[in-house]
Formats: C-alpha cells, structure tokens, sequence
C-alpha cells in the first residue's frame, strides 16, 4: 500500500489536520485579501504539488474541495466528477474506465462517514470547475478567499 | 402520443412507460422514423440517446427534433462526456426553440468503452453540473455566464440513478442530490435486481424523493442468455444477477426470447406495486417491436 493511501485511510487525522491549517491561515487571510500574491503562489505551488501529489494524488485543479469529498480528490476520477459517483462502478467497487483500480468515490463516500466535521459536506452540489486556475496553488486561492469559484450565473440555491 | 405531455400525464398520475429508440446509423430520417413510430404508439415519450456507451451515432438534438416534427415527444439525452459547458448550453437552448421540452441529463459513459477509444474525453461539468445549469436557465434566465436569456426556456428535467452499484447506500442520496439540482423525472438503469430496487425506493420515500421526482424503473426484455451475459460484462453499470441468467439459459435456446419477455413482464407487475414508482422505462436495443409487445402485455397501453 502506498503511503498516500495509507494517510488517506485516516480520514479523521486528515480532517483534523485541515482544521488545523485552515485556523492557521485565517490570519493570513486578512493580510492577503487584494493582493495579487504572484509571489507566493509561485512559492507555494510545487509545494502543494509535492506534498498533495504525495498524499492526495493531487492534480492541482486549484480549487481544492477535498475536505467535502471525504479527503479524496475527485479530479483523481478519470471523468473529473465533481458531485459523486457516475453509474458506471463496479460491483466490487471498482472504476468503470480503470478496471482494477477502486473507484474513488466509493472511498470517498466510505471516509466521508467517519468525519465528524465535514463528512456531510458531500451532499452538498459542488459547482463547476474553473479550469484556468488549473497549476495554481488552491492554497493562496484559499488565502485569497476564492477558494471555490463559482460562475456568474451559477445560483448557490441548491446549497442546502 | 396524445397531446397530453408526458409531464402531464405523469402529474395526472397516470403510470407512465418511456422507452429508448435505439440509434440508426443513417443519413435517411424514415429509417430512423421507422422504429420511433412502433414505439411511438406504445409509450408516453421516446429516450433520444446520446451516443450510447460512447459509441458514435446521430446527434441527439437532431434526432429529437426530428421526432418532435413527426409528431412524436421526444426526451433528449445530452452528456457530459463529448461537449463542454459552452456546447452543451447552445445544446440546450437550441433544443427549446426547436420546441422541445423533456431533457435527460447524464454524465456519459467513458470514451474508453467505446468504439473510438482514441477520442478525447471532456467532462467539463459532472451530471449534477448540467442539471442545475438547465434548471437556472429556465428559473434564473440565464446561461452559467449571467448571460440573459429572453424569454427562457421551460424543461422538464431528467436525470439517471443508478441503485444496482456501489456505494449502494450513497445511491438514494446522489439521487437527492440531482432532485436538489434540478432533475423533476428519474429513470434508472436496468432493474433486474429486484430486491435491491425495493430497498433504494425505502430509503427514497425516507427522504421524501419520490414527492418531489417521478421514477421511472429501467426494464426490458433479454434476447438470450449469450446476450445478457455479454450486457453484463461489457455495458458498464448494468447489473443481471445470476439467477436471471441461469434461468434463461435453463430453456432451450429458440424458447429464451420469450423467457426473457416473461422475466420483463413479471419484473414490471413487481415495480408497479413498488410506492413511488410513477412508469417503467423501456429498453431493448434495436427491437423496438418487442417494446410494443412488453407494454401490451403488461397492460399498460392506453386505454
């Protein structure tokens, strides 16, 4: 098993962990908001790259979202869901496009339950990507408050 | 069809029967014509599919409307797997103006099980994704961009669920999660596994689902036991448990048609007493006429 699995089979650690850097940063938050940061997301980014590549497979979509799906990334879903599992698993829980690997959201959802904190999180619709942030660094978006991005139009309403 | 729209009919409380036309490849519209009018005179509306297990055949929007011209009321499937958010919203529109108003919004099988391997695949917006985006498109009148829409237009929204694969437990949930996003009918995949559907459907009337979406359990007649093996090995997310096939291939093979007929039929009378079932969706590929018998069978045409 790798190591990153190993971790990612720790969800409760994970989420802890989150907290933890998510508290940590919330200073950082006000002296961040307005500026461009180039800097540090160029700092930042083969950081996050080795350590979330490490831990999470992480594929840099730069709207990091992992605490609301179990601490598994969904861009490690070969169609790049964002909202949960597609109708093509397996019966012995395995991806319909990457035959012998699990499907990530039937690990997901199976982590997703042992997290107190943001486990139901994963009911909530996830809105679409914005696929011009992929390569930066979703922690200085995070910094910046923009951490999810949402289109113009997209209504949040069925955030419940 | 009547006049009556198939949302209306599922309103009335009518059980409603769907079914998938089967893709032509033809540039002819009366060879694609054909077997829409066999099912036309059988159900309630006709799945237009969207290039089915990434398979290539005709666009979905010009094939419902050409339905929608014969007369006929089709549901456009559309897919995440081939257009991205800018095409499958030109999709979208294009269909309203072109009068027609059942859409079926999927995420799409994978590129990789189909017949060009080698195409790229997109997935831009995820099944849930597409589902909120036509449904601000008629509430809010707008695309995702805030771009106005005058006047919107009005869909009847349908999504697919999937109770027969895992995480099984997750499934009445994800079915919520595209009823929170805008799907108003559902139709599931194949049910052959009917115990497990009768579980789903609990925990969807627990949460109130079939209140706010009309379902429509999948079915349809297997022409063999060499055949349903083949689905269940090869199309991804259908799920024919053991029994059903050992049984058709407990009959000599000229009698496995009908065997397979008797399974669909008995498998509806089930679902019909399922609360919260609204109609049967009707799928078998490229025989549409035995669509047509499977519903007057069952008796459920019009009387």
């Amino acid at each position: 098993m790798s190591v990153g699995r190993w971790l990612r089979n720790r969800p409760r650690a994970l989420e802890w962990s989150y907290r933890l850097m998510l508290a940590l940063m919330k200073p950082a938050r006000g002296l961040a908001s307005g500026g461009e940061l180039r800097w540090l997301d160029r700092l930042l980014r083969p950081v996050e790259r080795l350590s979330k590549g490490l831990v999470f497979d992480c594929r840099m979509c730069g709207q990091c979202v992992l605490h609301s799906t179990g601490m598994t990334c969904p861009m490690s879903c070969p169609k790049n869901l964002r909202n949960g599992p597609c109708g093509g698993v397996r019966l012995n829980g395995n991806c319909e496009v990457l035959p012998d690997e699990p499907c990530i959201w039937v690990e997901a959802w199976e982590r997703s339950k042992k997290m107190a904190h943001y486990g139901p999180a994963i009911h909530e619709l996830r809105p679409p990507l914005d696929w011009a942030r992929q390569g930066s660094a979703a922690w200085v978006n995070e910094m910046k408050g923009m951490g999810e991005p949402e289109p113009e139009g997209w209504s949040s309403r069925a955030q419940r | 069809m009547s006049r009556v729209s198939f949302e209306e009919r599922l309103r009335s409380g009518k059980f409603c029967v769907t079914a998938e036309l089967s893709p032509r490849d033809s540039a002819d519209p009366e060879v694609v014509l054909a077997p829409a009018r066999t099912l036309a005179a059988v159900v309630d509306a006709i799945n237009v599919p969207d290039s089915t297990g990434a398979n290539v055949h005709m666009s979905p929007l010009a094939c419902s409307i050409m339905l929608h011209h014969a007369g006929m009321e089709p549901i456009m499937q559309l897919g995440c797997r081939d257009r991205n958010r800018i095409g499958l919203q030109g999709d979208l529109l294009g269909a309203a103006a072109s009068g027609i108003r059942n859409v079926f919004l999927i995420t799409g099988d994978d590129t990789s099980v189909g017949n060009q391997p080698d195409a790229k695949r997109v997935f831009d917006l995820d099944s849930a994704q597409l589902l909120h985006t036509a449904e601000m498109m008629c509430d809010q009148g707008q695309f995702l961009n805030a771009t106005r829409l005058d006047p919107p237009p009005s869909f009847f929204i349908g999504a697919a669920a999937n109770p027969f694969v895992p995480p099984y437990d997750w499934r009445p949930h994800r079915l919520g999660k595209k009823v929170e996003a805008g799907a108003r009918f559902i139709q599931t995949q194949f049910c052959f596994d009917v115990p497990r559907f009768v579980s789903f459907m609990e925990r969807v009337r627990d949460l109130g689902l079939h209140e706010r979406a009309f379902i429509l359990a999948g079915v349809g007649p297997l022409p063999s036991a060499r055949v349903a093996d083949i689905i269940r090995t090869r199309v991804p997310g259908v799920v024919i448990p053991d029994a059903i096939v050992d049984r058709m291939a407990g009959v000599p093979e000229a009698d496995q048609g009908e065997e397979g007929m008797k399974i669909c039929l008995e498998i509806i009378e089930q679902v019909r007493q399922i609360e919260g079932v609204a109609g049967v969706h009707l799928m078998a590929h490229r025989r549409e006429n035995l669509v047509a018998e499977a519903v007057q069978r069952a008796g459920l045409q019009d009387e």
